[in-house]
């Protein structure tokens, strides 16, 4: 296979400031994750501690296996909005004695652990990546419920994680609960749907309704223990499987549940794994700081992929995209990567075969996006570009290997769509810092929409307002620049992380491990194709 | 001779297998059931059991090691040295069952097995001796002039010693004739005033002293070869720790008189074999004999090394009727050669002999011998002698000889047992050491020598060896997610954190690998480490400004329960301590719940009783059967809740214990 031979002269202008500009992003990511890793702020955090508790990472540190990889998903939900970074409650994908998991582990700090519609959003992500990828899933429990202020928001939807977390069971993707704390209401059917239940003496409490409910309801009174606690559930109700005396004994009981499994992945196992011959974090100084300015995916690959070695695909034709192959940790990989941002007709029928030929020896995807969408203009409609992009999405949207995707840096319009957006399930997606997603970029949305008024103020025959059009035209353009941010889309839940460019390998290879615990399989019939 | 048995074990048998192997001679050996696993077992052509452990119903039943010798075929017995090598019977008994005893006549260890019949023999023959004189009262007066003839046939410095006591008392020492009768005269009023008896016995007294020995091999055929001296004066609870040859105080003058009186001793027991006369001596080349040892020395190898002879076939030579060869009996020294005993002892806690498994036993390098009946793995069982090896260095000067032993001791990598290596580095690199002054009082003398070699700023470095060792070893063997970064994380909380039990308090290391510079803290200090390579057996680190190579060996179920680290700067051992608590070992407490309805029978404890996990509390009948209820852990139980005969439904709490980590 061919090697990339990289061309980045890591002192140029062009690079340094790139770096600059990256570093700087990468500093608003950090700060938003120690927001994040802060929880409920210094005075909860310490009263936590207090009471003798680890934090929710602290778990998912001892429950791992050390030295394996935790890789965090979706750290920055709920930014831009009035709850906490990071939506009280941490999800991710990590490893114990081997066996890939997805965690999801309630906060405590924040508002006791209690649910908004950001949580569940996370938390639902969360198992439908457990879903699609049969990963197990363990729940670190600690959650008063819903926030009832939020629960016109949260209601209704949230009944789905009860849902999911049975359908995994149904699907043999064991579920867990290890309960660290509270564990009410609506949050008792946490551990209720869970294949295994691991709850901690004198500290873990489920119920569906407490004392104060319960006196409320049937004037019964009762205690916290006789309605919910641990030793109650262990000895009497049966709810719980095993009765810990603290969390490090939850926390060995929840190692020991994984191993009773003997877990098998069902993909075909990686190859060994060979370093590319460039330094990844020289991806910083790669990745443009102005969206407008194209790089190189080859760059890119040569410090992606294992080796650098690429092989690539009709690299005369269509040449705005590049397609190949290649390994990524041990795994056999196709490569969709944007070039130079637009999408023409050639590149959407050259992705399309491509796509079908990885369907064809069940090979998985990954999408490197940065684009600018599909080729507008006379000749190009009238040589049917609508077609040959709906190839495209239809090769996409019928692909059946695993797909990952990674907004580099552009992702406007329908080249979303056709490299594998959101709204294309990929098994997993990510951003780097200085990405945008949006219909298209803010300055061309707002000059489209200072066209239109102006068109629509002839028609009417009625003056048009320069001032008043250049004053709206900032405002949008201002607001679409806020509403493509990376973190904007983070917040919303609409990618599963911002990523530190230079960890994008080794967020492919915890990725592409995890997805190779189902089977990896390829399309094998397709949709029909408009030519 | 076509098969020889060794009636004996470890290093010595050993050597004796490797040197009959060299002249085509067949070996068996004998084993006690502690010793079935041992490296000599495995090496001897044959090897015949023998039931039990202790010496005394094994290695020195002369019946069962006869039989064995007829079990095998074998035609002659080495006895080694220690166990039945000075045994004039078993020797005797050899001869009668027809084998060839590969040692002196049964006789010249009679009359040297006892210290009072040597002692007459060698005064007799020239050989010089301690002569003393027994003072019965010389408060009668008139025997003064008796008392300095006397003296004169002693020697100066005298001492005079309580014939009756101990303990010093009744103790002068007399440095010039002048001082004789008043000396005598009042070690006798003490002797007197504290055991109630007068006499007292004069002396010569020499100190410091040294303990100087001459090895010598006599054939059948009148020749006796004095193979010179060695120097074994560094000794604890009388037994030797380090020997050498030549002595560093010997002189030509001096050696050629030591050498005469040797083979004066040799030839008046008529002996034959190998053997050792010893002499205590002074710094300025007075010596007496003091016993004569009628079989190979533990120390043997160090005379090889200076005179390039093989002992022990020159011992099977003599047995075999042969005379000595030239190159024995004109031996020539050649360099200088230094042995230590390893032992498996705790110097620090009164030479306390330690048993238990050799996780690592690595010892060598150029210039060095190396006689040992272990390996790694091996068992070290409380049984026999705690050596476990002799280390030997030969140099061309004694000071090249102490250091590339020195050298070779620091390097060894020994880990399971404690042994006294740290205490004999001290020694051979003391000045005191180097400049000779080896006297029989060295290690009391000389200060700071137990102090382990491994200093704790060098322990808690290899803590961080240890911990990178263990991330290496951690990533190599993962089932998934193979080339990962170690310990990666999109959003770090925490370091990882390792504990580690070594000698003194446990060290945390946490730390975090991932990429570019390690973070690493010593229980909460930042260290600043830059990693060269990292693996399980090696780690190639700079720590504080200095690149060092570790060795480092992994124990354990899949090398994660400890680490054992060697280093310029001493060794480590250390255990990891488990985050997590072991399965069952943290029941909560509470209370114990009737299993089903039925009625107590007995109740077995009261309040306030402690109890441990296991302790039967009662016994309750349910459906024809009797059901034990029994204490999930150790605590004190806070509430008896039933009597014998109490109906109980189920889920009744009967009996409440404490939770003994709260207490």
């Amino acid at each position: 296979m061919p090697t990339l031979r990289s061309e980045v002269d890591t002192n140029s202008d062009e690079y340094l400031s790139n770096l600059a500009h990256n570093a700087g992003m990468l500093k608003l990511l950090e700060d938003q994750l120690e927001v994040a890793r802060a929880g409920g702020g210094a005075k909860y955090m310490a009263r936590h501690r207090e009471r003798g508790r680890f934090t929710c990472r602290e778990r998912i540190d001892l429950l791992v296996d050390p030295g394996s990889a935790f890789l965090e998903l979706s750290p920055l939900a709920a930014w831009g909005t009035d709850f906490t970074v990071g939506a009280s409650v941490v999800t991710g994908i990590g490893v114990i004695h081997g066996v890939e998991c997805v965690f999801i582990a309630n906060d405590g700090t924040v508002k006791g652990g209690t649910s908004n519609p950001y949580t569940w959003k996370k938390m639902l992500r969360a198992l439908h990546i457990a879903r699609l990828n049969r990963l197990p899933v363990i729940n670190l429990v600690e959650s008063g419920g819903a926030d009832l202020p939020t629960q016109a928001d949260l209601f209704v939807p949230a009944g789905q994680l009860f849902r999911d977390l049975t359908q995994l069971s149904a699907l043999g993707i064991p579920t867990v609960a290890l309960v660290f704390g509270n564990s009410t209401a609506g949050g008792a059917y946490v551990p209720g749907m869970c294949d295994y239940n691991v709850m901690i003496d004198k500290q873990s409490k489920v119920f569906l309704g407490g004392p104060p409910l319960v006196k409320m309801a049937t004037g019964e009174v009762s205690t916290d223990e006789e309605l919910g606690g641990a030793r109650m559930h262990s000895t009497v109700s049966g709810l719980s499987d095993y009765l810990a005396s603290d969390e490090r004994d939850a926390i060995r009981l929840g190692r020991q549940i994984v191993t009773s499994w003997n877990w098998t992945k069902l993909g075909p196992t990686p190859k060994p794994v060979v370093d590319p011959l460039y330094d990844p974090s020289e991806l910083m100084g790669i990745a443009s700081a102005d969206l407008r300015v194209p790089f190189s995916p080859y760059e890119v690959l040569a410090r992606l992929l294992d080796g650098s070695q690429f092989e690539e695909y009709k690299p005369e034709y269509g040449t705005s995209l590049a397609t190949g192959w290649g390994t990524l940790h041990g795994y056999p990989v196709g490569i969709l990567a944007n070039k130079a941002g637009v999408l023409f007709g050639e590149e959407a029928q050259k992705a399309t075969e491509f796509i079908q030929k990885s369907n064809q020896v069940d090979t998985p995807l990954i999408f490197l996006q940065n684009t600018t969408g599909y080729i507008v203009g006379k000749s190009f409609e009238q040589g049917g570009i609508i077609k040959d992009g709906a190839k495209m999405i239809n090769a996409v949207a019928n692909s059946a290997v695993p797909h990952i995707t990674v907004i580099m840096g552009a992702s406007y319009g329908a080249g979303n769509y056709g490299m594998c957006g959101r709204a294309y399930d990929p098994r997993f997606l990510f951003a780097w810092p200085n990405s945008r997603t949006a219909v298209m970029g803010p300055s061309q949305l707002a000059g489209v929409l200072s066209i239109v008024g102006r068109e629509a103020a002839a028609a009417a025959g009625v003056d048009f307002d320069e001032a008043k059009d250049a004053a709206r035209t900032a405002a949008i353009e201002a607001q679409i620049e806020r509403e493509s941010y990376s973190f904007f889309m983070s917040g919303k839940v609409y990618d599963d992380g911002i990523i530190d460019p230079a960890d994008t390998r080794t967020v492919l290879g915890i990725t592409l491990s995890a997805v190779h615990n189902n089977v990896v399989e390829g399309r094998r019939g397709y949709g029909v194709f408009r030519m | 001779m076509q098969k020889i048995l060794i009636a004996n074990r470890g290093e010595i048998a050993r050597r004796v297998i490797r040197a009959a192997r060299e002249l085509g001679i067949r070996t068996a050996v004998v084993y006690s059931d502690a010793d079935a696993d041992s490296l000599f077992v495995q090496e001897a052509d044959e090897a015949v059991r023998l039931e039990g452990t202790a010496a005394a119903d094994t290695y020195l039943v002369a019946s069962l090691i006869l039989d064995a010798a007829a079990k095998v075929g074998a035609d002659a017995i080495h006895p080694g040295y220690g166990f039945l090598s000075e045994n004039a019977d078993f020797a005797e008994e050899c001869v009668k069952a027809g084998l060839t005893f590969i040692g002196p006549p049964p006789a010249a260890i009679r009359s040297m097995g006892d210290k009072v019949t040597s002692k007459e023999i060698m005064a007799a023959n020239g050989v010089p001796t301690l002569q003393g004189v027994t003072v019965t009262d010389v408060s009668a007066g008139g025997d003064a002039q008796d008392l300095q003839a006397a003296l004169a046939g002693i020697g100066l410095p005298a001492i005079i010693k309580a014939s009756a006591g101990g303990g010093g008392r009744g103790m002068r020492i007399v440095n010039s004739a002048d001082e004789l009768l008043s000396a005598v005269e009042s070690a006798q009023r003490e002797a007197v005033a504290a055991f109630g008896n007068g006499t007292v016995f004069i002396e010569r007294y020499i100190s410091p002293s040294r303990h100087i020995e001459v090895q010598i091999v006599a054939d059948a055929h009148g020749q006796v070869a004095a193979l010179f001296e060695r120097e074994c004066s560094i000794q604890r609870r009388h037994q030797k720790v380090v020997e050498e040859a030549p002595s560093p105080v010997v002189d030509e003058a001096w050696r050629a008189k030591l050498l005469e009186a040797a083979i004066k001793a040799a030839r008046a027991v008529d002996y034959r074999g190998a053997g050792t006369v010893e002499f205590i001596a002074g710094n300025d080349g007075t010596f007496a004999f003091l016993e004569m040892n009628t079989r190979l020395q533990v120390e043997h190898p160090v005379t090889e090394c200076i005179t390039g002879l093989d002992l022990v076939q020159l011992q099977i030579a003599v047995a075999r009727g042969e005379a000595l060869p030239p190159e024995a009996m004109n031996p020539t020294i050649t360099g200088h050669a230094i042995e230590v005993r390893l032992c498996a002892e705790d110097p620090a806690a009164g030479y306390l002999p330690v048993s238990g498994t050799f996780d690592l036993f690595e010892v060598g390098g150029d210039g060095i011998r190396v006689d040992t009946g272990v390996e790694t793995g091996s068992e070290v069982s409380p049984y026999y002698d705690s050596m476990i090896a002799k280390v030997i260095a030969h140099g061309p000067t004694r000071s090249a000889a102490a250091g590339r032993l020195a050298d070779a001791l620091s390097r060894a990598r020994l880990h399971g047992i404690t042994t006294n290596r740290d205490l004999l580095v001290r020694i051979l690199r003391s000045p005191e050491y180097l400049a000779g002054d080896t006297t029989t009082d060295f290690l009391d003398r000389v200060e700071g020598l137990t102090a382990p070699l491994t200093d704790e700023p060098t322990h808690r470095q290899h803590a961080v060896i240890a911990t990178i060792a263990l991330a290496a070893r951690r990533a190599a063997d993962r089932s998934v997610q193979p080339g990962l970064p170690i310990g990666w994380r999109n959003n770090r909380a925490t370091l990882e954190i390792v504990e580690l039990k070594g000698e003194g308090d446990p060290i945390k290391v946490a730390y975090n690998l991932q990429r570019g510079a390690p973070v690493i803290e010593v229980d909460g200090k930042p260290v600043i480490v830059e990693i060269h390579s990292a693996g399980s057996e090696l780690v190639d680190a700079t720590i504080g400004g200095v690149r060092r190579r570790y060795r480092v060996h992994l124990t354990g179920v899949g090398g994660l329960d400890g680490a054992l680290v060697d280093g310029v700067g001493g060794a480590s051992a250390f255990s990891v301590v488990d985050p997590l608590p072991a399965p069952g070992s943290s029941v909560p407490a509470g209370g114990l719940i009737a299993p089903m309805p039925g009625s107590v029978v007995r109740v077995m404890v009261a309040e306030g009783d402690t109890v441990t996990a296991g302790t039967p509390l009662l016994v309750l009948e349910a459906m024809k059967m009797q059901h034990t209820i029994t204490s999930p852990g150790d605590g004190v139980v806070t509430a008896l809740n039933v009597t014998a005969g109490t109906q109980v439904e189920r889920g009744t709490v009967l009996v409440e214990l404490s939770d003994p980590a709260a207490e």
